[in-house]
């Protein structure tokens, strides 16, 4: 009777966990059916998009009216932007990938500028349709290589959770068609030469990211701290940690690092090895109560620049965070003010210390500037904008525009309506290089920071 | 029971009195010693904008943040009012501004126009919004500090601002998506978004480290890949050019 009993509730129960296994296993197959479509629907996306793109390179080619180039252009622009996204959400991050990407993104670059360009009256030169010609196949070659891999995923119905699977697991010697499709992608396009992508590419960089401008005397590891003392309050219960770059950076540098052990608190800072000029600072401890205003913290902030050898420099940017201010430095070279050579500089607003420096920008910018005469006089540059922006401020600057080229503009300050906006017209042929609709302060919502 | 009430009130007047008679002025109690210039929050600027609105010339709201409209209200002041135009309220600006503006210190506006936030128990106005970097909202920041919490939490400070640079770089790399939630969720990028510890709430100390990478501050050298030595499962890893160590990270290109 008991034994009956028992064993039928073991049985029950057995019948009850099955069930309820069954229905664990359904649920996961739904959850993993759902990712693997999602992988699948931007792996397709891809394979279509770079299809497109590839006739959409060949029609521009065959293209002789300047009228209809440019709307192809902006096209080929969309759909490297849109294959772009596709790659990113894709499980390859794992894998080598990057030339791919960087090759969709110079192609993106390319037609985006080209495309900008009044073709009416500066045409596309010899040079530009050699490189569209070579971009044609190479884009041919992607198109080849991936609608191979999608032949293949789907006569076999790959999965891309095993390719998700195999990469994490960092068996990527294991035989996956997919990721041995997408290496081979990869290799084609490392195969493309620089060279053949024309100057257009090449010339993309004009910072100078190795600092090559910086010129001096290569410092020690002991002239590295004491500079380092300049900007960090030393004292006896620090213990100071001087460390080389690695092997991978292409500039050395030192990496000085300051902590006490008592309070807590902890200073970094890094000094290139040329010269000894700071590259960043931050000293993070806690700020208390606000003590001082935003604005004896911007005149101490620049008091520590004059006093640390950076000279003309005019705050253009302020902003208080909590208890902290952070101001904008840009150089002012006889009234003309050099956006790229910008300092950062970070006050903490209980007792006024500089609590960081970032300089990268402005060492990467720094360099003799021969500025020029504007071509055209501020009336003129006026008669450019839009005429509902009420100007209200004007003045001479440097930027970096779209093409990543210097130029020396017209800086107007305006508002239309309740919006701020900054434009910059160039001041040798009046074009309009920038427009920026300045920030306005963001409503806090509750919970969020 | 009346007389405590009376005593509290007198503390209470006595110590509104203190500063009033540091700067003469008719009205119950001015602005604080501070000379107020772009970019400040708080308290005086809620007064600086309520007093603009009153006659007119600041027609944005009231949240305690000296933006664009503050600063070009207060020029406009600066001008009709013959004051040298500088954008930034000194002694003089707001002497001025204090004679010609009644300011209710009492029951201090919160927002202008229609949609008026409550003040709940304290008549005390508090800024409504704060300065937020270009080209990053609030839930940007947000959502960067969870993931700088996720995968850093135990990281020195420098290391967290690192990891949050790291995905900056990423934005504007080209071999990398173009939005920071691209770059945060492009599948595989980083273990603490695969297994779900993205969305833990991230801390004080998260947080600053991402508007420190945000506001211009890179301690990786532009690196754009990071990996933890003891647990990299990846050979490819190893293999990227390194450029430094912060913690227990190694930061490479």
């Amino acid at each position: 009777m008991i034994r009956g009993i028992l064993i039928g509730i073991l049985a029950l129960g057995i019948a009850g966990t099955a069930y309820w296994g069954y229905q664990e296993h359904q649920e996961k197959n739904a959850v993993l059916l759902n990712a693997e479509n999602n992988y699948q629907r931007a792996f397709h996306n891809l394979t279509y998009r770079v299809d497109l793109l590839h006739d959409k390179i060949g029609t521009t080619l065959a293209m002789n009216s300047k009228n209809s180039l440019s709307p192809s252009l902006i096209e080929v622009w969309r759909l490297t932007s849109q294959a772009h996204s596709d790659v990113g959400q894709l499980p390859l991050s794992l894998l080598p990938f990057n030339k791919t990407e960087e090759f969709l993104a110079n192609i993106g670059n390319f037609s985006y500028k080209t495309a900008v360009r009044d073709l009416e009256k500066d045409p596309l030169s010899e040079k530009e349709y050699e490189t569209l010609k070579t971009l044609y196949k190479q884009s041919g070659d992607i198109q080849n290589e991936l609608r191979k891999v999608q032949s293949m995923v789907l006569k076999n119905n790959l999965r891309w959770m095993d390719v998700e699977m195999a990469l994490a697991s960092g068996k990527e010697q294991t035989d996956n068609t997919i990721i041995d499709g997408f290496k081979t992608v990869e290799k084609t396009v490392t195969g493309y030469d620089e060279s053949d992508q024309g100057v257009t590419f090449s010339n993309m960089q004009i910072k100078d990211e190795n600092y090559n401008n910086i010129i001096g005397k290569t410092i020690s590891r002991n002239e590295a701290i004491r500079i380092a003392k300049k900007y960090m309050k030393f004292d006896g219960n620090a213990t100071v940690k001087v460390t080389k770059n690695g092997k991978g950076s292409d500039f050395g540098f030192y990496s000085v690092a300051v902590q006490n052990k008592k309070t807590g608190q902890e200073a970094n800072m890094d000094i290139t090895k040329k010269a000894g000029r700071p590259i960043w600072f931050i000293n993070n401890r806690e700020v208390k109560k606000q003590a001082i205003s935003l604005n004896d913290a911007s005149n101490r902030a620049k008091a520590f620049l004059s006093d640390n050898g950076y000279k003309n420099m005019e705050q253009f940017e302020s902003s208080q965070y909590e208890n902290m201010g952070v101001f904008n430095f840009v150089t002012n070279s006889n009234g003309v003010r050099v956006y790229p050579e910008s300092i950062k500089v970070q006050v903490a607003l209980d007792n006024g210390d500089i609590i960081g420096v970032s300089a990268e920008e402005y060492l990467k910018s720094f360099k003799k500037r021969n500025i020029e005469k504007p071509a055209i006089s501020v009336d003129e540059a006026k008669t450019k904008i839009n005429p509902n922006l009420k100007v209200m401020e004007d003045r001479q600057a440097i930027i970096v525009n779209d093409l990543n080229e210097e130029v020396l503009c017209y800086e107007f300050l305006g508002t239309i309506g309740n919006d701020t906006y900054r434009i910059f017209i160039n001041a040798k042929d009046g074009n309009e290089e920038e427009v920026e609709k300045l920030k306005n302060p963001e409503e806090t919502y509750d919970g969020v920071l | 029971m009346k007389k405590k009430w009376f005593t509290k009130y007198l503390i209470l007047a006595l110590l509104c009195l203190t500063p009033v008679s540091l700067v003469k002025t008719n009205s119950a109690q001015a602005f604080t010693g501070q000379v107020i210039q772009q970019g400040a929050v708080g308290d005086d600027v809620i007064e600086l904008q309520s007093r603009l609105n009153y006659i007119g010339f600041y027609h944005g709201k009231i949240d305690g943040v000296f933006g664009w409209g503050t600063y070009w209200a207060l020029r406009n002041f600066q001008y009709e009012f013959g004051l040298p135009i500088d954008g930034v309220a000194g002694p003089t600006t707001k002497a001025k501004l204090v004679k010609v503006t009644k300011y209710d210190y009492k029951n201090p506006p919160t927002t202008s126009g229609g949609n008026t936030a409550k003040t709940t128990g304290t008549n005390k106005a508090k800024p409504t919004a704060s300065n937020t970097p270009k080209g990053f909202s609030q839930n940007d920041i947000r959502l960067m500090a969870n993931a700088v919490h996720g995968e850093s939490r135990g990281e020195p400070y420098i290391g967290q601002v690192a990891v949050a640079a790291v995905i900056l770089n990423r934005v504007n790399s080209p071999s990398f998506p173009n939005t920071v939630s691209g770059v945060i969720f492009e599948p595989g990028a980083f273990t603490a978004v695969a297994d779900g510890q993205i969305w833990l709430t991230p801390n004080e100390n998260s947080k600053k480290a991402v508007m420190d990478a945000i506001n211009g501050w890179d301690p990786t050298g532009e690196a754009l890949y990071y990996f933890n030595p003891a647990t990299a499962t990846s050979s490819w890893i190893w293999g990227r050019p390194q450029i430094k160590k912060i913690g227990k990270h190694i930061f490479c290109k």
